[in-house]
């Protein structure tokens, strides 16, 4: 199969996956505000849990899990969103 | 106090902890319109990009996807102990137009909600208002606007892509705060000025990624940026 331009394109989005566990700790925006002005407490935890937080659950290595997490994750909505592209296509060429 | 522990003692482990809104920040009224105009936006969005779809957007959009979830992972520090990262609604919306840059932040946020328990379930619809809905249509118009009134060459693409994405961040940020003082969580006056100005320093970051991606989209695949919008 003929590498194409897109083919390239996914290696750099995984590679940026692979960085990952070098993402800043701090709190983002909307965290810090709501540390600073005291509603923080408010947030609860979802009833289920996949791959809470972006580590992949039972690797004990915290930046291996994070790359899995996020490689995993990376791959997931490339198909998720490349089929839904594709089924898009097909429906408004019948 | 305890959750407090729990959210404090989480962003120890994960290192990066992006936050999308979490359950419990807005009211379960403001919650369920959310959802509500977000579906419909959402809906429009598959009727829309049905349409317009071209065979080159279709690898385009799958890889999009994936580099704007990657790239969301790597919070980047900025003033004060705070960290931003990449929302990706400009890239998407300029690149593809606002109705495929909608459907494609969408994705990315179910994923990241079902999958990675970041943003609330019950928040999703506010979340994909805000990062996707908004996000893609203000940048996707406040990009064609300043390109059409100054020109599209390289550097006025660079120029106002970065611009258009900085504008998206902070609108983003604007529609939460108003989410979270219709929910009564904390008032309009406190809140407002709180998340715009954060905002307005994580914009920038927002901005450099989107014309840094650009300049490489203009070096690589020039014609990708000429694809009509979707």
């Amino acid at each position: 199969m003929k590498l194409k331009w897109w083919h390239g394109a996914l290696l750099f989005a995984l590679f940026v996956a692979l960085l990952s566990p070098l993402a800043s700790s701090a709190p983002d925006g909307l965290e810090r505000v709501a540390e600073d002005k005291g509603f923080i407490e408010r947030a609860h935890d979802a009833f289920f849990r996949v791959v809470p937080d972006y580590v992949m659950p039972g690797v004990s290595n915290e930046a291996v899990a994070t790359i899995l997490a996020g490689v995993i994750g990376t791959l997931i909505i490339f198909g998720i969103v490349y089929g839904l592209a594709r089924l898009l296509k097909a429906r408004n060429e019948t | 106090m305890q959750s407090t522990a729990i959210a404090i003692s989480r962003r120890q482990i994960t290192g990066g902890d992006i936050m999308h809104i979490p359950d419990g920040f807005i009211s379960t009224p403001v919650a369920a319109a959310g959802c509500v105009i977000a579906a419909g936006c959402v809906a429009y969005s598959v009727k829309a990009t049905n349409k317009r779809l071209g065979e080159k957007q279709i690898p385009l959009m799958g890889v999009l996807a994936a580099f704007i979830f990657a790239a969301q992972m790597l919070n980047f520090p900025i003033a004060g102990g705070t960290s931003g990262h990449l929302i990706g609604a400009a890239l998407a919306a300029i690149l593809l137009g606002p109705w495929a840059g909608i459907l494609i932040m969408a994705c990315v946020l179910v994923v990241q909600c079902l999958i990675f328990q970041d943003g609330g379930l019950f928040a999703l619809g506010a979340n994909v208002i805000n990062m996707g809905v908004l996000a893609c249509l203000v940048s996707y118009y406040s990009y064609r606007a300043g390109v059409s009134v100054f020109g599209g060459g390289r550097r006025g693409t660079l120029v106002m892509g970065g611009l258009a994405a900085w504008l998206s961040v902070v609108v983003a940020s604007v529609a939460c705060a108003f989410e979270l003082a219709i929910s009564g969580t904390v008032p309009l006056r406190v809140t407002l000025p709180a998340m715009a100005g954060i905002h307005a320093l994580i914009g920038v970051g927002e901005g450099a990624i989107t014309a840094a991606v650009f300049a490489l989209v203009m070096a690589t695949r020039g014609d990708l940026l000429q694809l009509k919008g979707v």
